[in-house]
């Protein structure tokens, strides 16, 4: 301590010493080379990817099923299994997700031990690794109690719970962001709680609650590991027809195609990644879009 | 609108006597109850995933071809061969390198990243910064598997470097598994920086101190356990990431400590298993619960940890 006070104290006094300064100059230098590491790496990723996988890309690949011959495959089914996918983890992460951060910001009392469980375990929830998500689908939901077998609705169920605790923090947020006086001034209006809930805190979080659904959403589509587990069939040379369909999907494609030693079939990797992540940023942008078009400052 | 006055629940006794005394409403008390149903879906999830995994966690411990004795002490990882060996060191082991690797990368990155957003940075530069690294953690993790692949092993280590690496290896695993959990980290211990009070900033400079003397001798201690809360939790994302280990660092159970050569993590061989055809009820089959029951046991207390230190920084500064 006396040393780390003594020293400033002579720079108070006289002009800071040039060693002093070059070593505050390289002390930015480092971090700003620190934070751009992570940052090139993306970049390369990105550049690098786009190299090999742009020139693949075509209307045939597009519409085209998976095949042996590099050069007949596509992602047809891939594509349409992932929209399948989105729809399944839709419906069930918005009612759950919405209705579970609701319970927590306006109802529970969070004194009592049964709320306090349920707040840490979603907390807990939300960093358990997917493939851990994975293995309950494959027992609970692909086999065992639910026996949905290798579906689009099991695996649109196995991905919902891997987001599922993150659309919950997410609404929470967004709920927690209204101020308390414009239900108070519900309640004291002589609105009961759900009125003030529905009518008033629930249509001002909604920009709020939307933007960490569609963040959701696009995290869900990017998942493999527990697709790997529940979903298992890569070569799906046909689009899901129902609920009870086989299905693939754009991650496990790109896990099935990158696993080929072949370069010709990691080239198609490339390409369904681009076309991946172009729905990614889709989704993002949307939400962005979302966030700065309805959010209000209070 | 005016006749619901009367229901109002939070009006008080008061209220109660000047306007008669209130409905009862049923439909309030039933929303509330679906509401607590939907919360307790979670836990419902929660004891799912630990029944799921302890049933046939016992199973497998039951199996003749185990013991507990040889999984724990074993060194030999060969489930799925005729003549079985069930001893899981080799996969903790890998877990265990590569996530000393990621974190390697990542805390330096992502602790420098944290402090030039707080610190450092105009409000423009952290508006163009803090996307981009939302986008890195919004890239699907077989994204960064296919890369460490592809590119990073056969260009950056065996061609920049000259490392001499397998085609599978741990140390390309490794450093993306780093690169990945950078922003898991950077946005953790950012918060936390960001929470350390202006006047405590003041009072170093208050004293003659360099903004690198404020940075490195006063936020960074100040906001140690939001920083701690940070790394705990990327490391708990580091033993947890399957698709990078499982597309670049291989499938070869070992317990050499060279990760230039492939190694089989836990999650690798959850994903290798699973994604074959592994009939129901086979040793096999049981070991991959078996293996996700230990990897949900040292997440969930990496995430308990990282948990606790939240919750001290919130305390202490909010």
């Amino acid at each position: 301590m006396t040393t780390a006070s003594a020293r400033p104290a002579r720079d108070v006094l006289g002009k800071p010493s040039s060693s002093h300064r070059l070593r505050d100059r390289l002390f930015v230098i480092m971090l700003a080379l620190l934070t751009s590491v992570a940052l090139i790496v993306l970049a390369v990723l990105l550049i690098n990817t786009a190299s090999d996988g742009v020139p693949e890309i075509s209307w045939s690949f597009l519409t085209s099923f998976p095949s042996a011959f590099p050069a007949k495959a596509g992602i047809e089914s891939a594509i349409t299994g992932t929209l399948w996918l989105m729809g399944v983890v839709t419906f069930v992460i918005v009612p759950l997700g919405v209705a579970s951060a609701l319970y927590l910001e306006e109802y529970a009392d969070s004194s009592r031990w049964w709320n306090r469980v349920i707040e840490v375990n979603i907390q807990n929830l939300a960093a358990v690794p997917s493939i851990v998500y994975g293995i309950l689908g494959l027992a609970y939901i692909v086999r065992g109690p639910l026996s949905l077998g290798r579906t689009v609705l099991a695996g649109g169920l196995t991905l919902s719970l891997v987001v599922l605790p993150v659309v919950i923090i997410t609404a929470r947020e967004a709920l927690r962001a209204v101020p308390p006086s414009i239900k108070e001034g519900a309640l004291a209006l002589g609105a009961t709680r759900w009125q003030a809930i529905w009518r008033q805190i629930l249509p001002a979080s909604i920009p709020g609650i939307a933007t960490g659904v569609i963040l959701s959403i696009a995290r869900a589509i990017g998942e493999t590991a527990p697709l790997i587990l529940v979903g298992a069939a890569t070569f799906v040379a046909f689009n899901p027809t129902g609920l009870n369909s086989a299905f693939t999907a754009l991650p496990l494609q790109i896990f099935s195609w990158v696993s080929q030693p072949s370069d010709q079939f990691r080239l198609l990797a490339a390409a369904a990644i681009i076309v991946l992540l172009v729905i990614l940023v889709a989704l993002n942008a949307v939400a962005i879009w979302l966030r700065n078009r309805y959010q209000q400052r209070w | 609108m005016a006749t619901e006055v009367v229901t109002n629940g939070s009006g008080g006794p008061d209220a109660r006597s000047v306007f008669g005394p209130p409905r009862r409403r049923l439909g309030e008390k039933a929303i509330a109850v679906v509401l607590f149903c939907a919360a307790v879906t979670s836990v419902v999830i929660t004891v799912g995933i630990v029944a799921s995994l302890a049933g046939e966690t016992i199973t497998f411990f039951a199996d003749k071809a185990v013991t507990v004795g040889g999984f724990f002490t074993s060194s030999e990882w060969s489930p799925l061969f005729s003549d079985p060996q069930f001893g899981i060191r080799p996969l903790v082991q890998a877990t265990l390198i590569i996530s000393a690797i990621a974190l390697l990368v990542a805390i330096p990155l992502g602790i420098g990243t944290a402090a030039f957003l707080s610190e450092y940075a105009s409000p423009r530069v952290r508006a163009a910064i803090k996307p981009t690294l939302e986008l890195l953690a919004g890239v699907p993790t077989v994204v960064f598997g296919y890369f460490a692949l592809t590119y990073f092993t056969p260009t950056v280590l065996n061609g920049l470097l000259g490392l001499d690496v397998a085609v599978f290896n741990g140390l390309a695993g490794g450093l993306i598994v780093g690169i990945l959990i950078v922003p898991t980290i950077a946005s953790v211990a950012q918060d936390a920086m960001t929470a350390v009070p202006q006047s405590l900033r003041e009072g170093a400079y208050g004293l003659g101190a360099s903004r690198r003397q404020v940075t490195v001798r006063v936020v960074i201690p100040a906001a140690l356990s939001g920083v701690t809360a940070g790394i705990v939790l990327g490391a708990s994302r580091a033993v947890g990431e399957t698709m990078v280990v499982l597309i670049a660092a291989g499938q070869l159970p070992t317990t050499s400590l060279d990760p230039r050569s492939p190694m089989e993590t836990m999650t690798a061989f959850i994903g290798a298993t699973g994604k074959g055809d592994v009939p129901t009820g086979s040793t096999g089959y049981k070991a991959i619960f078996a293996v996700g029951f230990a990897l949900f046991v040292m997440t969930l207390i990496l995430n308990t940890i990282s948990i606790r230190f939240v919750r001290r920084y919130r305390q202490v500064y909010e």
